[in-house]
């Protein structure tokens, strides 16, 4: 396990540096992730080399919205995030729990065993190692860690790549997860443009572990400028002054805790189809279920794969769904992510990456949510009672 | 030490907060009476002149649905009340209700209360809402009973499937 | 043949979720267990006595729950109905209500089953202390509380102890001869409520709530455990606090869709709290407010 340092500016290179780190790193025998333009989408695929990269592409996002766009310049990292995060690599879709056989009248168990990948990811937003920070609290934090995260976990090389075009649906400064990463990475560039179009970027290097430090002893690196550093300090002041959403994180909790029967929620609701979306992109939605698996020679598999608490079978019990309504799931979502996630895990479970409000297919946008629930808060006596606890709370005289 | 009546239905939940002198009055309408398993307290249909502060024992209120036979609804114990048809015209009891175990009880008497009640309206408030809190009480527990929360299947609560 | 006491064994103090075996068995990975014998208890009721067929899981206490797996269907959190015994031994009351339970239910002697656990938090009897205490039973909502209470009978000091059960009818009452036993044995009061009485019953009739009224000590210095059916517990956690039992010390045992056990699938969740974690077994306090919210 690789041990963390103080992040350190350590040079700059040059765009055949990122060839060079590729190349380094699939020498090392790491599997190297990084973007790469597919679908439509930008989105994490294997890097063979830095060829592999998206070159002048960016993200134009809005709610409901997602559009690739020629930035007419030689730009690697000028977008902001896919529809996909490392979540898929860490906690992937579907994975084997424990597989069974009925030997003769017995039961052979064995624990499944997750591969074994070396996996570099080359380009991780802020967010999103703000995301697997928060996952590693669910996951590794509990009573007991889950077996198959810590495996992928243990063996994960980040180079993270500091924001400096954040997409409209980025909040990432209200989190408090961007646009750059002071930790939790062994390298991290920033990329900066200048000249004309057709120049090609330079990139700022920092080293955050052991690891990272002799990484960057292998690249062709160069002193950084004074004019280097102010552009970055620039760039990244700018992109923070351009994010366009905002939550208001301070008091939200107790905001959250006193509003579930705001008439909001019939509102949202009205317009939520459900479809699960929202989690299956969100960095952080741990939310599982497991499935038994037979075969017709007598093997059992039983799997963990990904659900969502969208879904009616996620809260039944008894054959009825606990949150049969949609005004209910979207609302257990909503506080969950930004309220009870904090009494439960110790963080906020959202990192402003903004991916449930650009892929929701009806462009629910949670900021502008939470900011209805505040403007006219605790409005019904429901909500106060339920926040005082008084006994009885809503079921009065009927 | 012997107890008198309004020794004893001071004790009574059903009268816990009743000033002396309204007791002493009530007292004067009391009187204590035992029944065996079995015995008959109320009859269906029958003038409503009493009801019952059941001190012990187990009565068990019925319904008689003729050729279905006599369902049992609700049993009563140490410190219910049992009969609140006397307070309400007609003034005939709805129920029956017999005694399923040793029952002691502070037999009230309904015709005479009500006489009181029309000359003292504030008596006649103050058991009112005694009676009207029963009744409140009574209603949700019959409520909860229609509503099997034991039973299962659920069947045709929201999100069940096909 | 009866249902047998885990005599002589005193249950192991919660300590979280429990060493495991090696590799996490018991915990992540099933520890094998064997279905030593099966008691029909009622038409759609079994109490399983199981043994470990191997190395036992970590010893439960009262209240808490395992995920009993039967091969090839599933598995289901399932409370400790007793046990362990010093063997391993542990007994499982389950009612059939799911292809996963009514697997386990047709489980004969020699069937093959997996065991992870215990997991969450039981009974918090440290917390009851000496004080008189109200046990209110819900239908197979006695299951989780029947080690409590025979920890409760066995009690030296002149606390009270009053079991109330309430079941649909009498062909749904579960462990008649305990019930016999613990109020025969001097040191518990039992009251019996049925919803629906065939005629001839001479019991009681009507919500389970209504034998709470009958209690007259029952107050601030009184402590309550409640399981069973949620609308249930809601009602008889909100009779015992307006009769003045502070919030505090009534114990509720709440259940939610639960995949893991392991506070990973995020499906039990209760406002703040994650159930297999945190619970089942809460206090009314904590959770008063969560429970109010309608989830429609």
């Amino acid at each position: 396990m690789t041990t963390a340092a103080v992040p350190t500016l350590v040079g700059t290179m040059g765009v055949d540096g990122l060839d060079t780190l590729v190349g380094v790193l699939a020498g090392d025998g790491w599997e190297v992730l990084g973007p790469r333009v597919r679908d439509g989408v930008i989105t994490w695929g294997a890097l063979r080399s830095a060829g592999d990269l998206p070159v002048g592409v960016a993200d134009d996002q809005a709610p409901g919205t997602y559009r690739l766009r020629d930035r007419g310049d030689r730009a690697r990292f000028g977008w902001a995030v896919g529809p996909s995060s490392p979540k898929r690599e860490l906690f992937p879709p579907r994975v084997p729990w424990w597989e069974a056989r009925l030997e003769g009248d017995g039961l052979q168990i064995t624990p499944a065993t997750p591969p074994r990948r070396r996996v570099a990811l080359l380009g991780a937003r802020p967010c999103e190692l703000a995301a697997i920070a928060v996952q590693d609290r669910v996951l590794l934090g509990g009573p007991c860690p889950d077996p198959d995260y810590a495996a992928r976990r243990r063996d994960l090389l980040v180079v993270a790549v500091h924001c400096t075009e954040p997409a409209p649906t980025c909040f990432c400064t209200s989190m408090g997860t961007g646009p750059a990463a002071d930790g939790g990475y062994d390298l991290a560039l920033t990329e900066l443009l200048h000249g004309p179009g057709h120049a090609e970027p330079v990139y700022l290097v920092r080293v955050g572990t052991d690891r990272g430090v002799q990484l960057a002893r292998r690249l062709e690196l160069r002193a950084t400028t004074d004019a280097e550093l102010e552009a970055e300090q620039a760039a990244l002041d700018a992109a923070r002054r351009r994010m366009v959403r905002h939550l208001r994180t301070e008091g939200i909790v107790e905001l959250l805790a006193t509003t579930l029967e705001h008439p909001r929620w019939d509102d949202v609701a009205a317009r939520c189809l459900a479809c699960t979306n929202c989690t299956l992109v969100c960095p952080t939605c741990f939310c599982a279920a497991v499935e038994e698996v037979t075969d017709l020679d007598g093997g059992i598999r039983r799997e963990r794969r990904w659900d969502s608490c969208f879904t009616l079978g996620h809260s039944e019990v008894h054959g009825t769904a606990v949150r049969a309504s949609v005004r209910s799931r979207y609302r257990q979502w909503l506080t969950h992510k930004l309220g009870t996630w904090w009494e439960q895990f110790g963080t906020s479970g959202c990192v402003g990456c903004g991916r449930c409000i650009t892929w929701c297919p009806v462009g629910i946008d949670l900021t502008e949510e939470v900011a209805a629930l505040a403007e006219t808060p605790a409005e019904t006596p429901a909500a106060t009672a339920a926040a005082v606890g008084a006994p009885g709370g809503r079921s009065g005289d009927r | 030490m012997i107890r008198t009546v309004r020794d004893l239905l001071e004790d009574h939940r059903f009268f816990r907060g009743l000033d002396g002198e309204r007791l002493d009055l009530l007292a004067g309408c009391g009187r204590l009476e035992v029944f065996r398993p079995q015995a008959r307290l109320l009859r269906e249909g029958q003038p409503a002149d009493r009801f019952f502060l059941v001190r012990s024992g187990r009565v068990l209120v019925e319904i008689d649905l003729g050729p279905r036979g006599v369902v049992p609804v609700e049993t009563v114990g140490a410190g219910d009340v049992l009969g609140w048809s006397w307070i309400v015209p007609p003034y005939r009891y709805r129920f029956d209700a017999v005694a399923t175990a040793l029952t002691r009880t502070i037999t009230m008497d309904g015709a005479c209360l009500r006489d009181k009640c029309e000359q003292d309206p504030a008596l006649g408030y103050d058991l009112l809402r005694r009676f009207a809190g029963v009744l409140a009480h009574r209603l949700a527990a019959t409520r909860m009973q229609l509503c099997d929360v034991y039973g299962y299947p659920l069947a045709g609560a929201p999100g069940t499937g096909p | 043949m009866g249902s047998e006491p885990a005599t002589g064994h005193e249950p192991a103090p919660a300590t979280g979720v429990g060493p495991g075996g090696g590799d996490g068995v018991g915990l992540t990975v099933p520890a094998r267990y064997r279905v030593a014998d099966a008691r029909r208890e009622t038409a759609d009721v079994v109490t399983l006595r199981i043994e470990p067929d191997g190395e036992p899981v970590a010893p439960g206490t009262p209240g808490r729950f395992h995920m009993l797996w039967a091969p090839g269907v599933g598995e289901v959190p399932i409370s400790l109905s007793d046990g362990p015994a010093p063997d391993g031994t542990q007994w499982h009351t389950i009612r059939a209500v799911g292809a996963v339970t009514r697997a386990l239910c047709a489980l004969g002697p020699g069937a093959p089953l997996g065991v992870r656990g215990p997991f969450g938090r039981g009974w918090d009897l440290d917390a009851v202390g000496g004080r008189d205490v109200v046990v209110v039973a819900g239908g197979i909502g006695l299951v989780p509380l029947r080690p409590a209470i025979r920890a409760l009978a066995r009690r030296e000091g002149p606390g009270r102890v009053a079991l109330l059960v309430g079941a649909r009818s009498p062909d749904d009452l579960c462990f008649a001869d305990d019930l016999e036993a613990w109020a025969g044995g001097g040191r518990c009061e039992v009251a019996v409520t049925v919803d629906r009485a065939p005629r001839g019953w001479t019991g009681d009739v009507g919500f389970v709530s209504n034998l709470i009224d009958r209690l007259p000590w029952v107050g601030e210095g009184t402590a309550a455990l409640c399981c069973g059916p949620e609308p249930m517990m809601k009602v008889c956690a909100r009779m015992l606090t307006d009769r003045g039992v502070p919030a505090t010390a009534v114990q509720v045992s709440l259940e939610r869709n639960m995949a893991c056990g392991l506070a990973h699938c995020g499906r039990c969740q209760l406002g703040g709290r994650l159930l297999c974690r945190d619970g089942p077994v809460v206090t009314y306090a904590a959770v008063r407010a969560d429970l109010e919210v309608p989830q429609r």
